[in-house]
């Protein structure tokens, strides 16, 4: 174990060598591009490969081939580059290959304004390429948590074959902060599951029962696996039945499902007692934090819950959190798509809950607001929340 | 009446995944055979001890072409359009005993994956490219494919295409990778040995297979009879040595020429990257 100075970008790049990256291709963009570069210093020397792809969408299919070759597989990228990785990330889930990418996210659409703070990027990370699948996002709040999540994001891609998406932000991502970079022996790595039958019996896409997920042959196993885009049944052929193609997209979907407890995250803060619940994620729930904390010194019983996975999304934690509470706001920089998910939660645990008002603070800014200016902001749309 | 006990084989069953035939390519379509040889060269590379099959990577973007990966037995991928390319560049950065090997259509590497096509030819990477050219979309049915020739009618050019090809070859040509070729299907042999040759090379090594699509291109322009197209095809493919890009023409109406136009050593990107890098251990294991 050592603790550096470290920012979210360079953070992430340590946590995925922790975890044991062997192929980084990217396309430089900002706010992700230092992350490139460190890894560019950094991973050869560690015996992994780094390329500098010609554009995005080269850069997430080579990731599919190194990973299904056999390396541990990632790159970083920010709005528009994230926009053009989307069929890619289709093919990913559609092949099953255990992958990573990092979104720093900043202000869009289009190209926005490259070296600014957003959050819009929520429901493209989990519904950008077209088609039913399913997959896993992480959103840290803190380097050293993007330093740890990078390393449960590579964990979660293993786990249960999909790409993983590591969403920070323009903020995190350039702010230094003291991060514990822990030894070999103290990480939790989770690889592949390789396959137990011979390869003239080996099925690529043929589930394990009771985590859905087919065991991996590497290329150039002898297992002469198929990475087949289009619909598929359990050997990679191609099949355009129904039930085949319903029976392979319902498992894409559940078995992200089915291995969920594994898979969530999320923290809670002074939300034992809390009458109003604040909602954020990322460089926005720290101010938010520091709002409550103010909030709590002037005797308003104020909380937060700051979900980390965002896809699957940790349910059950946000219903505790939520039981007590008449009102709930999220706040974020976007017109509002964590309020569109907690909608929904509270639609379908209307007997766990008090009927709480949930407000919208959209502050769709390219900037981040200090505690005082989400108070500002709260003031002006005159809410009666205490 | 003879009854076959067991099913007839074919000497290269052995590189196909035979539970999947029939295959899904028209009668009198060049692709089988532009597959074919390729499957001929593995074989004989194989049983000369030079290559080992298990090693190879297949890769295919979408199109008729791109349905070969479904029926050969390698470790294979049928990737989206236009990105087998980057697909193999990631193989191979990730086990270089690997060898990627991308067969796909003119649409798909020339037109939406033309941007790879250019790049992967610059970095002279380390993989084996057969572009099947039958100047046409084939399996979305006709429409204008960026090899169409000049004023001959498709599906979205009714009025005959007001554009001029792309001559893929003479592209990557002027890059200058390790190699460059141009095959036809009507000279089978010759596309057999190139593949022999290319395969056994490092660096980007780049064929193109001049084929047949009498079912669409065909049918558009009043050749359907396969033999006719056939007959067309030959007739227009001129083998010869170039000594420049200006050399090499891609003229439905005159000549299409066609040879071994670029054959060099020079290193791969693989080979540069890993001894810059000092990853001397994956240079050891690095395969063609
Ligand atoms: C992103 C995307 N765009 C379009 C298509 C539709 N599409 C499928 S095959 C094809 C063209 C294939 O042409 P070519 O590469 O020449 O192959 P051929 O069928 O002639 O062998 C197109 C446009 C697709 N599958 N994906
Ligand atoms: S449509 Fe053309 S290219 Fe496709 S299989 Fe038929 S003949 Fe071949």
């Amino acid at each position: 174990m050592k603790a550096e100075f470290l920012n979210s970008n360079q953070a992430v790049a340590e946590g995925a060598m922790a975890a044991g990256l062997g192929v980084y291709v990217g396309y430089p963009i900002t706010p992700s591009s230092d992350m490139f570069e460190y890894l560019s210093e950094e991973l050869p020397k560690r015996g992994g490969s780094v390329f500098q792809a010609e554009d995005e969408i080269a850069s997430i299919n080579a990731l599919v081939g190194a990973s299904l070759a056999g390396a541990k597989s990632m790159t970083a990228t920010s709005g528009p580059g994230f926009s053009l990785m989307m069929e890619g990330i289709g093919f990913a889930a559609m092949v099953e290959a255990p992958l990573m990418i990092v979104d720093v996210m900043r202000a869009g659409p289009s190209t926005g304004i490259a070296t600014q703070i957003g959050q819009g990027d929520i429901y493209q990370a989990r519904w950008g390429s077209h088609g039913v699948y399913n997959l896993v996002a992480y959103a840290p709040a803190s380097a050293q948590e993007a330093y740890d999540y990078a390393i449960k994001s590579f964990n979660a891609a293993y786990r249960v074959r999909t790409p993983v998406v590591l969403m920070t932000d323009a903020v995190l991502a350039h702010t230094r902060e003291r991060v514990v970079l822990r030894d070999p022996g103290e990480l939790e790595i989770v690889g592949r599951k390789a396959p137990k039958v011979a390869p003239d019996q080996y099925r690529p896409y043929r589930p394990d029962p009771e985590d859905l997920v087919p065991p991996m042959a590497f290329y150039g196993e002898g297992y002469h696996p198929i990475a087949e885009s289009l619909s598929h049944d359990e050997r990679g052929y191609y099949k355009t039945d129904d039930e085949i193609y319903r029976a392979l997209v319902s498992r894409l979907v559940r078995k992200v499902e089915v291995n969920k407890s594994k898979l969530i995250a999320s923290k809670s803060y002074y939300v034992e007692d809390a009458d109003v619940l604040f909602v954020a994620i990322g460089s926005m729930a720290r101010n938010l934090l520091a709002l409550v904390r103010e909030l709590r010194g002037r005797g308003i019983k104020a909380g937060m819950f700051r979900p980390i996975s965002l896809w699957p999304f940790d349910d059950e934690s946000f219903v505790a959190a939520a039981a007590r509470a008449s009102k709930i706001v999220t706040v974020e920089l976007n017109q509002g798509q964590l309020y569109q998910i907690l909608k929904g939660i509270l639609w379908d645990n209307r007997n766990k809950v008090s009927n709480p008002t949930i407000y919208n603070l959209d502050m769709p800014l390219p900037t981040l607001p200090t505690p005082d200016e989400i108070m500002g902001e709260i003031e002006s749309r005159g809410w009666k929340l205490w | 009446m003879v009854m076959l006990e067991e099913k007839p084989s074919h000497p290269l069953d052995a590189y196909m995944r035979t539970d999947r035939l029939p295959h899904i390519w028209c009668p009198g379509c060049g692709i089988g055979i532009a597959l074919q040889q390729f499957l001929w060269a593995v074989k004989e590379l194989h049983e000369e001890g030079k290559l080992d099959p298990n090693k190879i990577v297949f890769a295919t973007g979408i199109g008729c072409t791109g349905r070969a990966s479904g029926f050969v037995k390698f470790d294979t991928a049928h990737t989206p359009h236009g990105r087998a390319i980057p697909f193999a560049v990631g193989v191979k950065l990730a086990n270089p005993s690997l060898i990627p090997i991308v067969f796909s259509g003119d649409g798909d590497i020339a037109s939406i994956g033309g941007n790879h096509m250019m790049h992967a030819a610059r970095r002279n990477f380390d993989m084996l490219v057969i572009m099947v050219n039958n100047m046409t979309y084939g399996l979305t049915g006709g429409q204008l494919a960026p090899t169409t020739p000049h004023s001959v009618y498709s599906t979205t050019t009714p009025m005959g295409n007001p554009e001029s090809p792309i001559d893929a070859t003479k592209v990557v040509y002027s890059i200058s990778p390790n190699f460059v070729a141009r095959m036809s299907i009507t000279h089978p042999n010759l596309i057999r040995d190139t593949v022999k040759k290319a395969l056994l090379m490092k660096g980007f090594r780049w064929i193109e297979v001049l084929s047949t699509c009498p079912e669409i291109f065909g049918r558009h322009i009043n050749m359907r009879d396969p033999y006719e197209l056939y007959s067309r095809l030959k007739k227009v493919v001129k083998f010869k040595k170039v000594a420049s890009a200006n050399d090499i023409k891609y003229d439905w109406n005159s000549e299409i020429t066609c040879g071994v136009f670029t054959e060099k050593n020079d290193p791969s990107y693989m080979e540069n990257y890993l001894s810059m890098y000092g990853l001397k251990e994956k240079l050891g294991v690095l395969s063609p």
